[in-house]
């Protein structure tokens, strides 16, 4: 394998040059690219039934306290973090003043822990819950760079500023393309609020907790806050096409897209003969489905033909449902003269057999990641098994026998020849 | 390819015959393992396929979470192996929980296609009363190489996805503890077949001239990174080799044998002593 890679190295010098230059995204494509450290944004309740005393026997709001101090001192380094509030200001009974109490506690950026401890603090809990103006208002503070984003919602109860959906628009976030994640906790949620929660997290690819006990809130945000530190790459937005002829053209990499039920999306992906391409795709569940779904990635020429599929389906409850496939192109029979062999174009169509209630939004699309890959062609094999060597028992044996019968023919026939020898 | 692979045929060939001992060792490639060290598994679980955390076969990989959660793990298998994954769920504390609950434990290869299990229970109901669960999932054995259209286990990635799948929906989002091990049994040279592929099914595995500059750039390879930890087999060793070699010396025997059996002990009767 190694010989190989050195001699295709030493023939395609320009080739290495030409690619390198062209593919950008697939050289960096498994290690995280130098990109700006992640923002966390912790959004906190201080509505006033966060006055309630039913966490370890103190209030909802000294909970809370004690686990944002935890945090606060156990955040990495590189994470740039702020804190929101929701109704914290507002203690009257106006709604439509209430829904709009929510605001920055502290700026999104290199913490100054005590500087944000002080701001925790001073809050005490007062007003409404509007948690659809928080979340936009959280995004907002998040702002649209290249950096991973988490909001941590930290809620006892479900949105009061109905019709802001706050799933909806936890889902529209999400549908920006900015690589954000929604994660809730639920400060002893009732069935509500667990429902709400839920999906705002499910919308987003988020997790939802339970809290009933302080240490779980500290632990539990400690470990969302770490989760955001973690290095992962980051999907390049894209959007396929209704046909193939229109398709985007994709780089080995990772892409995100959206998808709606009964849709498909075309993409082309370039391949030499002798390359192998390897794709993968996944769809998000991100609102709630029926309970059988499926999805399907073909490989079609650009005539038509399709040259391989994958595809999988599934049934109950599911975060994604993922297949793939790999289509090696055999070495061209017959060399250019000019050296470099055409490209294929394979056209590569996503499409899904999710379905959901009719009460489900539709728009916007469910979250599609692709994956591109393009390697080397794999060894042509002449033989069932490796090298057509043999294996067992009856190999033994017939072996044996035909052995022994070359042995006893050859016996005779040296006999009879001897004989012959000696009449002579 | 193919004729590095015909010379180390024919080099093992010799090597098989001479020393039974030596191809064992021959076995895997030189490249060195590039992460040793760290023995213990992550503390952590990924949320998607993208975050999924690396796990080695033999190392225990653990993770905190809430109930709904998927947890993802990520571990490499080489070809001629079969693993085993094994997945251990401490529940929520039962007096929190309102019923029973199903868990599941799904395996992925390398490009997201789910992998079937022979053997194990790969899903689970554990009662309200349950402190834990035990889930199993035994893989089909890595073959080297497979049809494009054929969805055999290949060597590269897998992703481990634990969740629980059924369970009232008040019992959503409490804490569990879950452990995760993958061992991995030597099927020997039953599965092994022909051919073998460029590199193995890792996300963001590229062209041999890509990962060069990979290379050249100082950075580990997706490919690399993946690896277990005696690096990635080339692929040409299965004991097919040693059965073969053992057929043909037993042939040669048998040849022997059967020539000597035509011989008789001493002259032939009809031959005269001497002439």
């Amino acid at each position: 394998m190694i010989t190989r890679k050195r001699l295709a190295t030493g023939a395609c010098a320009l080739l290495v040059a030409l690619t390198a230059a062209l593919l950008p995204t697939s050289a960096s494509a498994d290690e995280p690219a130098a990109k700006e450290s992640p923002k966390v944004e912790l959004v906190l309740d201080v509505s006033g039934s966060m006055r309630a005393r039913d966490i370890d026997g103190k209030s909802r709001m000294s909970a809370a306290k004690q686990a944002f101090n935890e945090v606060l001192d156990a955040v990495p380094e590189e994470v740039r973090l702020g804190i929101r509030t929701l109704g914290a200001d507002y203690p009257g009974n106006d709604r439509k003043r209430g829904c709009k109490d929510t605001r920055q506690l502290y700026p999104v950026g290199p913490l100054d822990r005590t500087e944000a401890k002080t701001a925790v603090a001073t809050l005490a809990p007062t007003g409404w819950t509007p948690i659809g103006p928080a979340l936009l208002g959280a995004a907002d503070d998040l702002g649209e760079d290249g950096a991973t984003k988490r909001i941590v919602l930290i809620t006892d109860g479900e949105d009061t500023c109905a019709p802001l959906d706050p799933c909806q628009v936890a889902r529209e976030i999400a549908a920006k393309g900015i690589h954000l994640v929604i994660d809730t906790l639920g400060l002893v949620p009732d069935a509500k609020t667990r429902q709400q929660l839920t999906c705002i997290a499910e919308a987003t690819g988020g997790t939802y907790t339970s809290i009933h006990r302080t240490e779980e809130l500290s632990r539990r945000v400690r470990q969302l806050v770490d989760r955001a530190a973690d290095p992962v790459v980051t999907p390049v937005a894209t959007e396929g096409a209704r046909r193939c002829a229109d398709a985007p053209q994709l780089k080995p990499g990772l892409y995100t897209d959206r998808e709606t039920f009964g849709e498909h999306r075309w993409y082309r992906v370039d391949l030499l003969p002798g390359q192998e391409l390897r794709a993968s795709v996944s769809i998000s569940a991100d609102r709630a489905v029926n309970d059988d779904y499926g999805v399907l990635l073909r490989a079609v020429t650009r005539s038509g033909r399709e040259i391989v599929r994958g595809s999988e389906a599934g049934d109950g409850r599911t975060d994604v449902i993922s297949t793939g496939l790999r289509y090696p192109k055999p070495e061209a029979e017959d060399a250019d003269e000019d050296g470099k062999p055409a490209a294929e174009t394979v056209c590569l169509q996503v499409s899904n057999s999710f379905s959901a209630p009719p009460a489900v939004k539709t728009t916007p699309g469910m979250p599609v990641e692709l994956t591109v890959d393009i390697v080397d062609g794999p060894a042509s094999a002449s033989d069932v098994a490796s090298f057509g060597l043999g294996r067992g028992w009856w190999l033994l044996g017939a072996l044996v026998l035909a052995g022994f019968l070359a042995g006893l023919i050859w016996g005779w026939l040296s006999r009879w020849r001897l004989a012959v020898w000696r009449t002579h | 390819m193919r004729t590095v692979r015909m010379l180390a045929a024919a080099a093992l060939a010799g090597a098989a015959l001479l020393g039974p001992a030596a191809p064992g060792a021959l076995a895997d490639t030189p490249t060195p393992s590039a992460t040793a060290g760290e023995e213990a598994g992550p503390t952590e679980a990924g949320t998607t396929f993208r975050t999924a955390a690396p796990f080695r076969p033999g190392q225990e990989a653990t993770a905190q979470a809430a109930t709904g959660d998927y947890l993802y793990w990520v571990f490499p298998a080489d070809t001629g192996e079969r693993p085993t994954v094994r997945a251990t769920v401490t529940l929520p504390e039962s007096s929190l929980r309102h019923g029973s609950a199903t868990w599941r434990v799904d395996v992925y290869d390398g490009l997201r296609r789910r992998q079937a299990c022979m053997y194990g229970a790969q899903s689970r109901t554990a009662p309200q009363a349950a402190s834990s669960l035990e889930l199993a999932c035994v893989l089909r054995p890595v073959r080297a190489a497979a049809d494009a259209w054929a969805n055999d286990p290949l060597p590269g990635s897998y992703f481990v996805r634990l969740t629980v799948t059924g369970l009232p929906e008040e019992d959503l989002g409490q804490p569990f503890s879950a452990r995760i091990g993958v061992d991995v049994s030597d099927r020997g040279g039953a599965y092994a077949a022909d051919g073998a592929l460029a590199a193995p099914l890792v996300p963001g595995a590229t062209t041999a001239e890509l990962a060069e500059t990979e290379e050249e750039a100082g950075r580990r390879t997706a490919v690399e990174a993946a690896a277990p930890e005696d690096g990635w087999s080339s692929g040409w060793w299965s004991d097919r080799w040693i059965w073969t070699a053992a057929g043909g010396v037993l042939a040669a025997l048998a040849g022997i044998g059967g020539y000597a059996l035509t011989r008789g002990s001493g002259r032939p009767p009809r031959v005269p002593p001497a002439v």
